[in-house]
């Protein structure tokens, strides 16, 4: 392995993708519109109201009452009553609610005698955009009830908790599954035709001519497809953060994964293409490859969703693995967990590079 | 000098085809082979079991004392090869394909100069698919160049280019052999080989049927040399009868054998008296072409054999 040729091959290799703008379009462009349609389907469901699951167990008391018309009124947030026998927090959590309030008997004693009062403001940290607008009409509506009451001096006052457990949204599960579903589809169908045209075209006889080695260019366009894929994950989380609002966590803890997937998708493609006699069975061979772990791995909704069969079945395909380290990383930060995916795509990934190397071969006898 | 390329008994069969059946020859260094042969003879089969492309399905080979399949990684980097199809990544510059071919083998090349001796200067920042058939010939054969070759196999390098461009490539081929490099040239612009070439082989159906200087195969395969005189066909018999000698008609010429040239005046004489009308006469020898066409015509008993006689 010399990095010189490496190095070279990566650029004349680049830049014919880049001037090509097919590739750049499936790798770059084409996952974002999918982050964009699916985001724009998973939010559509909700409106901007939030849901303010709220127990009030000072009921009898007016001011209670008013608080909570006064609220309704802000048209942020829909004040939705809550059995007061529940401990809101972890109902909130069970249920998949980010924002909740508790308004604690004696609130209006304590209003109309000027007495400091907490109600108890139950927030999701990683619903940034739920819990801040919760926020902001709680705090309003309880400044406006003390200018009203003393003038300015605080009364009523709101102490922050956080719900019981953290919520994940569609949108969250889809940006690592389409982060996934780009690692497998951009080099997986490059692959499939690169090794099929180039056949055709004499360009790895052509290559075979010059010390450039086998390995030496599948680590080139390895690199290539490490390069688009991060680029395009970045993308593609500034798009559903930025836009949708997904809850995620940035760290260099995602970066293996998106090494390592292009690494095992490349050499997978490359296997696949080469094993096939015809330009036609490599597309064939590289499609049955390819269509159930687009589907099945997590990369349109979370697998934990699927039936139990399915659950089996998804945890053999080797997308399953990039996708649920990578929520592991950016959802629930369980890095040893994620840690057990990596090692399992790094053993694949060693063993179909060296057999795509095996199998392909520069020349025919 | 020590042979650059040497091949014995050297056969390829394609399944039940056998496309060269044992052939043998050798190139002696820093020379220009010429290796001929019509469509589908093995002539593209032959140099790139040399380039190592190809297996042999049997014989011995070595191109520079090497083993072209077992050693190919050793004897590439002292290999130049354009394949008889040149083609390249669509969207390159014949600029950059070079600086990447340079890279590759590590040496320093000065891609604009080498486009220039190629003459292909014009269309250094062209994409490859933009180039026309010779203008991508022509990167092949600079890329070719790009490793600073021992021994360039040039797989028809001046099929489909216009004269000037042959030309230009004969002088790329003449400079190599000054450089003192070997130089294995199929064509089937016989033309070329005559001019260039200092050892020529013809094969044909994967057997060789000449080898030699183009000289040494004119001589040994050609006719001697021929007066041609324009005149009507009545002259033939008149001279046969005068002279006793095998005049022959071709089209509106009488050729008239001319061992020694002492003949000439003997059957200028003949002519005169014969009362025929004649005009122009010249001497003919011939052609590396006409040898060829006779050779590869003799062996194949169909189209081509019938054009020679017409
Ligand atoms: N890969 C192959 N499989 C089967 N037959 C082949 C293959 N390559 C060449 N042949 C056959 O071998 C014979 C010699 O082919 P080759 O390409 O060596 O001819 P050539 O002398 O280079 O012809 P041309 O002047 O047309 O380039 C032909 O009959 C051809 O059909
Ligand atoms: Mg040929």
């Amino acid at each position: 392995m010399r990095p010189r040729r490496i190095s070279a091959d990566l650029k004349v290799f680049g830049r014919n993708y880049l001037r090509n703008g097919v590739g750049l379009f499936f790798s770059l462009i084409f996952p974002v519109i999918l982050i964009g349609l699916f985001g724009l389907i998973f939010s559509s469901g909700g409106t901007t109201t939030v849901t303010l699951y709220t127990q009030n167990y000072d009921h009898a008391s007016n001011v209670s009452v008013e608080l909570l018309a006064a609220l309704n009124a802000t048209g942020a947030v829909h004040v939705q009553l809550v059995d007061p026998s529940q401990n809101l927090s972890s109902w909130l959590g069970e249920n998949g609610h980010p924002v909740g309030l508790v308004i604690p008997s004696g609130l209006a004693a304590a209003y109309l005698a000027h007495r400091p009062f907490a109600v108890t403001l139950y927030t999701n940290p990683t619903d940034q955009a739920s819990s801040g607008i919760a926020a902001a009409a709680v705090n309003g509506v309880l400044t406006q009830f003390n200018l009203n009451a003393s003038h300015g001096s605080v009364i009523l006052f709101a102490t922050p908790a956080n719900v019981g457990s953290p919520l994940f949204t569609e949108i969250d599960y889809l940006v690592p599954g389409l982060i996934g579903f780009s690692i497998l589809t951009s080099p997986m169908f490059a692959m499939v035709d690169i090794s099929s045209t180039y056949r055709k075209e004499g360009l790895f006889r052509q290559l075979s001519l010059t010390p450039l080695t086998k390995g030496e260019w599948l680590t080139s366009k390895i690199l290539w497809y490490i390069l688009l894929t991060v680029i395009s994950a970045g993308l593609m989380i500034g798009v559903g953060v930025l836009y949708f609002g997904a809850h995620l966590t940035l760290s260099v803890d995602m970066l293996p994964f998106l090494v390592l997937g292009p690494f095992f998708f490349v050499s997978l493609g490359m296997l696949a293409g080469s094993v096939a006699r015809t330009p036609e069975s490599a597309a064939v061979i590289g499609n049955i490859i390819t269509f159930p772990m687009m589907f099945l791995s997590g990369t349109f909704f979370p697998v934990s969703m699927f039936p139990p069969g399915l659950q089996a079945f998804a945890r053999i395909l080797p997308l399953y693995y990039v996708i649920d380290g990578l929520n592991q990383v950016m959802l629930f930060h369980n890095l040893t967990a994620a840690a057990i995916d990596l090692a399992i795509i790094l053993a694949a990934s060693v063993v179909v590079f060296i057999l795509a190397i095996v199998a392909f071969k520069w020349r025919e006898s | 000098m020590a042979d650059a390329v040497e091949v014995h008994g050297l056969t390829k069969t394609y399944g039940t085809l056998t496309a060269v059946g044992g052939i043998d020859f050798t190139v002696p260094e820093g020379k220009v082979f010429a290796f001929l042969g019509p469509n589908g003879a093995g002539k593209t089969t032959t140099v790139e079991i040399l380039e190592g492309l190809r297996r042999r399905t049997g014989g011995d080979v070595r191109v520079l004392g090497l083993d072209p399949w077992e050693d190919g990684r050793e004897l590439h980097a002292k290999v130049g090869v354009i394949p008889q199809e040149f083609r390249f990544f669509e969207k390159i510059h014949p600029v950059e394909a070079i600086e990447y071919y340079a890279a590759l083998f590590g040496t320093r090349v000065d891609a604009h100069a080498l486009l220039r001796r190629v003459e292909l200067e014009d269309k250094a920042r062209a994409r490859f698919e933009t180039l026309s058939g010779g203008q991508k010939q022509k990167l092949g054969l600079a890329l070719s160049l790009a490793n600073d070759p021992t021994i360039c196999f040039l797989d028809e390098p001046t099929t489909g280019l216009d004269p000037q461009a042959r030309r230009a490539i004969w002088q790329v081929i003449r400079d190599l052999r000054s450089e003192g490099r070997t130089v294995f040239l199929t064509t089937h612009y016989l033309e070329e080989a005559q001019i260039l070439a200092d050892q020529v082989a013809i094969i044909d159906h994967g057997r060789i049927i000449a080898r030699g200087t183009p000289d040494e195969i004119i001589a040994q395969h050609g006719r001697p040399p021929r007066l041609r005189v324009q005149a009507s066909p009545g002259m033939a018999p008149y001279l046969r009868e005068a002279l006793g000698v095998t005049a022959t008609v071709a089209h509106n010429y009488v050729e008239i054998p001319l061992p020694t040239k002492h003949e000439a005046l003997r059957i200028l004489g003949a002519l005169e008296a014969s009362g025929v009308p004649w005009e122009g006469f010249a001497t003919v020898t011939d052609t590396l072409e006409d040898v060829f066409v006779q050779l590869v015509g003799h062996m194949d008993d169909g189209v081509l054999k019938s054009e020679v006689a017409r």
